[in-house]
């Protein structure tokens, strides 16, 4: 049993782009929850967006890697649009449903073999971020996000995060999307436009009576949010292909888990949350499996594998029972319960 | 200093007012069969206090929604300083200057109570999500409407509680509270929904002093209220409301002297001691009863 090989493998984690990715769309739902008190079930959905609106700006239209980068942000602004526009009137809950639904309208709308030549049906897209060519449409001319990468070619850093020139390259690109998206949200929450956003938490009817204009302040909340899950999903598809098996509403819970981890009126909770989710996920994937190989527990590897989840549910259970308020919230907030 | 000669011509139900800041005419609203509000017209004078009084469910807690948009009502129309407010949504009705509070008190409890202060006031531009990044635009802005909460909260009294979680204050601090936020907008009219429900008697003495407060500034004040000691004590005007229609309007004390209201609101032992009427106890003078 390899324990310093699973522990570099695990850390790696600490850095990988997905995690990044993770944090990028948890920060959405910390804006959107934790700040805004909407309950968006839907994240995986945005996320979808950004990632589909990425490859297919590339793939279909023909644009460069950083107009099609817009294409996912403008398609997620506008599904929150049509999610808010009608469901930001009534109460949260609703709002939990549409997003539930919606988000499996647009996993089941990439996955329709009906939008197949444009989606890549369940083969998904791939191929958008390398040079001209691809297997599906090999007239149209990738991306080239790979091709923007100023690093040369080589392997960098040190264990557990030594690695090629794209893999870091994704890293850096992904950490500065992140310092500026936390930084954003960080100076939102901390203005007069985050008090109003906090006291509809509250009660949107004593902000009203204050004359705000809270249905604005929510549609507001909800854009932001989605386009930072939509970013989240920009991550992803920069570093690998996309696939609607992945936008799947079990990610939305994964997200869901990393906020409650972090704290949900926290800044930097997605960002410990999603490192801590992911290390730990890596961890014991990997010992569980290890552990069964040399016969100390009574499982074959792959069902040893699926025992992380059951650990990670019932560690979710025990957070939320004695530190609702996550790693980094404040323990005062909560001492008072609605 | 109570102020008289408000009214013009005859008293009754809907009688014309000298200088009226609020004018309802017709105002219906239904919930399925029962016909909750359905007032015929109504004036609330201006720079005065004026009570609305009626039995449980006379819809004035509705009539309330109704004027300050947070409810539609089915008919009729109603202005404010001249101009309708029919479909003006809520948060544009408080911006023209009628700020209500709400009978279940609504504290933001995980803000602080200056921040809950601080959003009452209507001139900061750093509410704007496109100035909100910008801490130039807004960071002095912020300073004096600090200065302007910390002057309400002193007079409140609430002032070292300022940086608490609102939702660690009492009852009725939290009233206190809500009618603080309310005076951060400069309202002209102020609406308090059963504003001393729930106080404690010496709290409500201060209550009393900073309504009067109100009206010495200028404001113009409708309260609701089941205290009729209260609505006595500080009411210049005294509107009842039953069934959903003004049944009375007039001065407090010739109000509670009209049988019809006696009939439907205050009963006919109002000034003898409860034990008495129910006569679990007897007192040893009973100087009112004849």
């Amino acid at each position: 049993m390899d324990i310093l090989g699973i522990f570099l493998s695990s850390a790696s984690f600490i850095l990988a782009p997905t995690t990044i990715a993770y944090a990028l769309a948890t920060l959405g739902l910390a804006l959107h929850f934790g700040y805004g008190g909407l309950l968006n079930m839907g994240m995986a959905g945005f996320m979808a967006l950004g990632a589909y609106g990425y490859a297919i700006g590339i793939l279909t239209f023909g644009l460069p890697w950083y107009l099609a980068a817009f294409v996912g942000i403008i398609a997620s602004i506008v599904f929150a649009l049509i999610l808010g526009i009608p469901t930001l009137r009534l109460r949260g809950d609703y709002l939990a449903i549409v997003t539930i639904a919606a988000a499996e309208i647009v996993r089941l709308m990439l996955l329709s073999s009906a939008f197949g030549t444009v989606t890549g049906s369940a083969d998904g897209l791939s191929g958008f971020n390398g040079p001209g060519g691809t297997v599906t449409n090999p007239t149209v001319g990738a991306g080239g996000f790979n091709e923007s990468n100023p690093i040369p070619e080589g392997v960098y850093g040190f264990p557990p995060f030594l690695d090629d020139q794209r893999t870091w390259y994704l890293r850096i690109v992904g950490i500065i999307i992140l310092a500026l998206a936390i930084f954003v949200v960080w100076r939102l929450v901390n203005s007069p436009w985050g008090r109003v956003v906090k006291g509809i938490r509250e009660d949107e009817d004593a902000v009203r009576s204050l004359g705000k204009n809270v249905f604005a302040y929510k549609l507001q909340v909800l854009i932001i949010g989605g386009v930072l899950g939509a970013l989240g999903g920009l991550m992803l598809a920069f570093s690998t292909n996309v696939n609607s098996s992945v936008y799947v509403t079990s990610l939305t819970f994964f997200l869901w888990t990393a906020l409650l981890l972090g704290g949900a009126a926290t800044v930097f909770g997605p960002l410990a949350g999603s490192i801590i989710f992911w290390v730990l996920q890596a961890f014991l994937g990997l010992l569980f499996p290890a552990l069964a190989s040399v016969g100390l527990m009574p499982f074959t590897t792959i069902q040893a594998a699926q025992i992380k989840f059951i650990i990670v549910g019932f560690a979710l259970v025990l957070l939320v029972v004695f530190r609702p308020q996550g790693l980094y919230g404040n323990k005062k907030e909560l001492t008072f319960v609605k | 200093m109570k102020s008289t000669g408000l009214h013009v011509g005859e008293i009754k139900p809907g009688v014309a007012k000298k200088d009226p800041i609020l004018i309802a005419d017709h105002v219906r609203r239904q919930f399925g069969g029962l016909v909750a509000v359905d007032v015929e017209h109504v004036e609330i004078p201006r720079n005065a206090i004026t009570a609305l009084i009626g039995p449980n469910g006379a819809g004035k807690t509705t009539f309330f929604n109704l004027l300050t948009g947070f409810d539609q009502p089915n008919e009729g129309k109603w202005s404010f300083n001249g101009k309708s407010l029919a479909n003006v949504s809520a948060y544009r009705v408080a911006r023209r200057g009628l700020i209500r509070t709400f009978q279940l008190t609504k504290a933001l409890g995980l803000l602080t109570v200056m921040d809950n202060m601080k959003l009452g006031s209507t001139e900061q531009l750093g509410e704007k999500l496109s100035a909100s990044l910008f801490p130039l635009i807004w960071k002095k802005k912020e300073k004096e409407i600090e200065e302007k909460a910390l002057e309400i909260l002193q007079r409140f009294k609430l002032d070292t509680k300022k940086d608490d979680f609102a939702a660690s204050l009492s009852g009725g601090q939290r009233k206190l509270l809500e009618m603080a936020r309310a005076l951060m907008t400069d309202p002209e009219l102020v609406m308090l929904d059963e504003p001393m429900a729930g106080v404690n008697p010496a709290l409500t003495e201060s209550l009393l002093e900073h309504i009067l407060g109100l009206k010495a500034q200028g404001m113009t004040v409708l309260f609701v209220e089941h205290d009729m000691h209260m609505v006595r004590h500080i009411a210049d005007w005294v509107i009842v409301m039953a069934e959903g229609k003004v049944v009375a309007e007039g001065a407090p004390d010739e109000v509670m002297k009209n049988p019809a209201v006696i009939d439907a609101y205050l009963g006919s032992h109002q000034d003898i001691d409860l034990g008495t009427v129910t006569g679990r106890i007897t007192l040893p003078k009973i100087s009112k009863e004849k």
